[in-house]
């Protein structure tokens, strides 16, 4: 309650039905998803899902008010969520960790000799790396700069310009999707064809979805300079989605590299 | 429900909301807190019960009430989780934490309440969860480790693993946001003044605590979801037939497993060090050494994880490696006791039931301590790896020295949440119950180890007899002390009114500077620590 009689900087929030709720709704998921991996139908978990979306749109849109109605987030507020954001992501670092762990178990002798002596295993067809993959690198690096450029507008106090340049990013996100999509449609490998399968698509399958995820924070921001948010000295939602993107970037240039291009490196086309 | 969606406009009522919105949709620290505290209490009771179970039965050998196997190892798995998951962690992280890292910075809230309430429901999710996957089907007979290829879909049919596994999901997203929310609160909301070098320890635990969930945690979530996806949607990670590895699920796990023991016992060290320092009427003996052995003990905890997986065919190399950083671990270890010791020398001791509880962590934790040195030796670990011995030195360390350093926290902070004292003689009479107890129940467990009793099985042969039986008296024992608690909790609410500081000149720490019970918003008058002596 950053209100006129309020001896402090911080925020206290009232009190809110959506943790629960969200709870709530993953439990839904939870149980509905394992009913759905055990034959039961999806439904559940498909209600589960939508409970929690309604649940994010509510939250959210409440930060969102509270944040626009100009006094709650004060410069200590927003430092918090700032440093909240990059604790996050910083999780979420951690875990692609594990996939990555997951790669190279199967690919280098790290410290157990299990590794495979050939990889691609045998049998396993991959992409060539400058094809789709190194086109949608060159895309992410584009829209990683084209957010830059929304970030210099918004800050220079051109809302209807970071709007325009968050639309490029968005499309050039969505392009992304669209070509990995592609990708995964015409795989010489499917998804249950072994380990390089499975960590091929768990890599590349969770950053897609955080990509997706991505583009929608930044539709989100997009949409929210149509309205008349954000102003150069107050943004910290576009930021936090402006940072969000660099990371999926990070990632994919990662992914890119290890999975890709090393990774498909020992392929030896029958002759 | 709650007027929320339309109430953007911060009018923050100071009078209370009412049953459902208050303990449901609560933003404040301390009634979420008081949930957690609440929550560890009943997984105490269900997780207790499962392991006097499995004592009754371990009483002598032969099959006396545990004639389907699968269901004394669901027993155990379960044990262990909830132990783990629910009893330890949300009571010291969540419980104590909630309450007392922002009444000892001098806060009024956490930096994110409403995020903060969704870390205790979805903890409450995962919990339902975790008591369905024991339930449901044949229920999950795999350990805590869940070590494929036995918690496969061929050896684990049915829902159970993976209701396991979900509920640590939920678990895990849980304290990862808790563990944002508390990092955030403590570089952003201290008051004016208090410096970091001025916080007190058991903020400095809950700070270190908090890096170790935000980095281990998601290891743990990727390692399982591969387990999900490989027993329903045909992923190979572990099968090592389609060319994955099993040894890979042992890798992440204990990347995250180690540090998970950690996560379990530096909220202890904090507890104790606040409680030592406050009977001892001094200031903790080498504060900044103290603050940074816990940091150590954090960052070299990462790197240590494969001392528990000696046995799986590592090179000498390897071996070398991680028997010498866990052996490394003992130096900050030491800084610790030596400090402990060191500040009780010369203070004015007053045995109060928090101490007398913060000595059984010190004894507790030497004991455990010493046995950790030697399982981390690789060769002595490949005789004494799935045996007794292990049990012993595990629940030395990680589970009965964390019950007793949550013990000391109850009886020391008990009075300022909930404005009662708790009777003195009963607690004491407890304290000693209960130290007993534990001992009794599982020093023997090392001779057991020792002549090569293997864990995780509900029968042995006769030869074992004897320490195993002395072991489950001292499970029944410790049940009574248990039991004596849950007396104790109940005669506190009619307990005589505590003092704002029951304690003393010896309690500093802004806890004690305001009312018993502490009211339901504090620090709103953010209280200036500049040049204030470190709060310690
Ligand atoms: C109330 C006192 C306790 C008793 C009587 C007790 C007893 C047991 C028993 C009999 C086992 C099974 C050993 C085996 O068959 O291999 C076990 C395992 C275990 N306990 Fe406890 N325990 C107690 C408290 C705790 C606490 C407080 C914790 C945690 C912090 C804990 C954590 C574990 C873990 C992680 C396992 C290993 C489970 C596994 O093998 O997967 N225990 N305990
Ligand atoms: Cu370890």
């Amino acid at each position: 309650m950053a209100s006129s009689e309020s001896n402090h900087p911080y925020h206290l929030v009232n009190p809110s039905k959506w943790p629960f709720v969200g709870s709530l709704a993953g439990f839904i998921m939870a149980t509905g998803g394992i009913y759905y991996m055990h034959d039961g139908s999806i439904f559940a978990f498909l209600a589960g899902t939508a409970l929690m979306l309604y649940v994010m749109y509510g939250w959210w849109s409440d930060v969102i008010s509270e944040a626009e109605g100009g006094v709650d987030h004060t410069s200590v507020v927003k430092h918090g969520l700032r440093v909240g954001m990059v604790l996050f992501i910083t999780s979420e670092v951690m875990f692609f960790f594990a996939f990555f762990w997951a790669f190279f178990d199967a690919t280098v002798p790290l410290i157990t000799r299990t590794a495979h002596e050939i990889w691609p295993p045998e049998g396993v067809v991959p992409f060539a790396a400058f094809g789709i993959p190194f086109l949608n690198t060159l895309i992410l690096l584009t829209s990683g700069a084209t957010v830059t450029v929304a970030h210099h507008k918004i800050l220079h106090g051109d809302r209807a310009g970071c709007g325009r340049w968050l639309a490029y990013t968005v499309i050039l996100g969505l392009i992304f999707t669209g070509l990995q999509a592609y990708e995964y449609i015409h795989a010489t490998f499917g998804f249950t064809d072994g380990i390089y399968s499975s960590t091929f698509y768990l890599a590349t399958g969770f950053h897609g979805f955080h990509v997706i995820v991505g583009t929608l924070f930044l539709l989100v921001c997009y949409f929210r300079t149509k309205k008349g948010h954000f102003t150069a000295d107050t943004h910290i939602g576009f930021e936090a989605a402006a940072w969000y993107w660099h990371f999926v970037d990070v990632v994919w240039l990662f992914l890119f590299v290890c999975i890709y291009w090393w990774g498909g490196s020992g392929y030896v086309p029958p002759s | 429900m709650a007027n929320t969606a339309e109430a953007h406009h911060d009018d923050h009522d100071h009078h209370m909301p009412g049953f459902f919105t208050r303990w449901f949709c609560s933003t404040n620290h301390k009634d979420i807190g008081t949930l957690y505290i609440l929550v560890s209490f009943i997984a105490a009771i269900i997780g207790g019960a499962m392991s006097w179970y499995i004592r009754l039965e371990l009483a002598e050998p032969g099959i006396q009430y545990i004639d389907d196997f699968q269901f004394y190892n669901v027993l155990v798995t379960a044990h262990g989780f909830l132990m783990v998951f629910f009893v330890v962690m949300p009571a010291m992280i969540g419980g104590f934490g909630n309450w007392f890292v922002p009444l000892m910075i001098g806060a009024p809230d956490m930096a994110f309440p409403r995020m903060n309430n969704i870390s205790l429901w979805l903890l409450v999710a995962g919990f339902i969860l975790l008591l369905l996957s024991a339930v449901i089907g044949d229920g999950p007979g795999t350990g805590w480790t869940v070590y494929p290829p036995l918690s496969n879909q061929e050896y684990q049919p049915g829902p159970s693993v993976d209701l396991g596994i979900l509920s640590l999901h939920l678990a895990g997203a849980s304290s990862i946001l808790g563990a944002i929310n508390f990092i955030v609160t403590i570089f952003n909301m201290r008051a004016p003044g208090m410096t970091i070098h001025r916080m007190p320890l058991f903020v400095w635990a809950i700070l270190i605590t908090a890096f170790l969930l935000l980095l281990a945690l998601p290891v743990l979530a990727g390692a399982l979801t591969m387990l999900l996806t490989d027993r329903n949607f045909g992923t190979a990670f572990f099968v090592s037939g389609q060319g994955g590895d099993p040894v890979l699920w042992q890798h992440l796990f204990w990347f995250f497993g180690h540090p998970e023991v950690y996560i379990i016992i530096i909220p202890a060290f904090g507890i104790v060090s606040q409680i030592v320092s406050t009977f001892s009427n001094k200031p903790v003996f080498g504060y900044l050494g103290m603050a940074y052995a816990m940091s150590a003990i954090g960052v070299v905890g990462f790197i240590v994880w494969a001392h528990h997986m000696f046995t799986i065919g590592f090179d000498v190399s390897t071996r070398a490696y991680f028997t010498a950083a866990t052996m490394v671990i003992a130096v900050p270890t030491g800084v610790k006791i030596f400090s402990w010791l060191a500040t009780m020398w010369g203070g004015s001791i007053k045995f109060e039931v928090p101490m007398l509880y913060a000595l059984g962590f010190i004894f507790l934790f030497v004991v455990g301590g010493v046995t950790g040195i030697t399982l981390a030796n690789a060769s002595a670990d490949l005789v004494f790896h799935d045996t007794y011995f292990v049990v012993a030195h595990f629940h030395y360390v990680m589970a009965i020295a964390a019950i007793l350093a949550m013990f000391a926290g109850y009886f020391y902070w008990i009075g300022k949440m909930s404005g009662r004292k708790y009777p003195r003689g009963l607690a004491k009479l407890q304290f000693w119950v209960f130290f007993i107890g534990v001992n009794v129940l599982f020093f023997p467990q090392h001779f057991s180890g020792f002549a090569g009793m293997p864990r995780r099985i509900p029968d042995y042969p006769a030869p074992y007899e004897g320490w195993n039986y002395v072991s489950s008296l001292g499970a029944l024992i410790t049940m009574i002390g248990t039991i004596l608690f849950f007396i104790i909790v109940w005669r506190t609410f009619y307990g005589e009114e505590a003092e704002a500081n029951e304690w003393g000149e010896g309690a500093t720490t802004l806890e004690w500077a305001v009312a018993s019970p502490a009211p339901w918003h504090t620090h709103e008058v953010l209280p200036d620590m500049t040049g204030k002596a470190p709060a310690e």
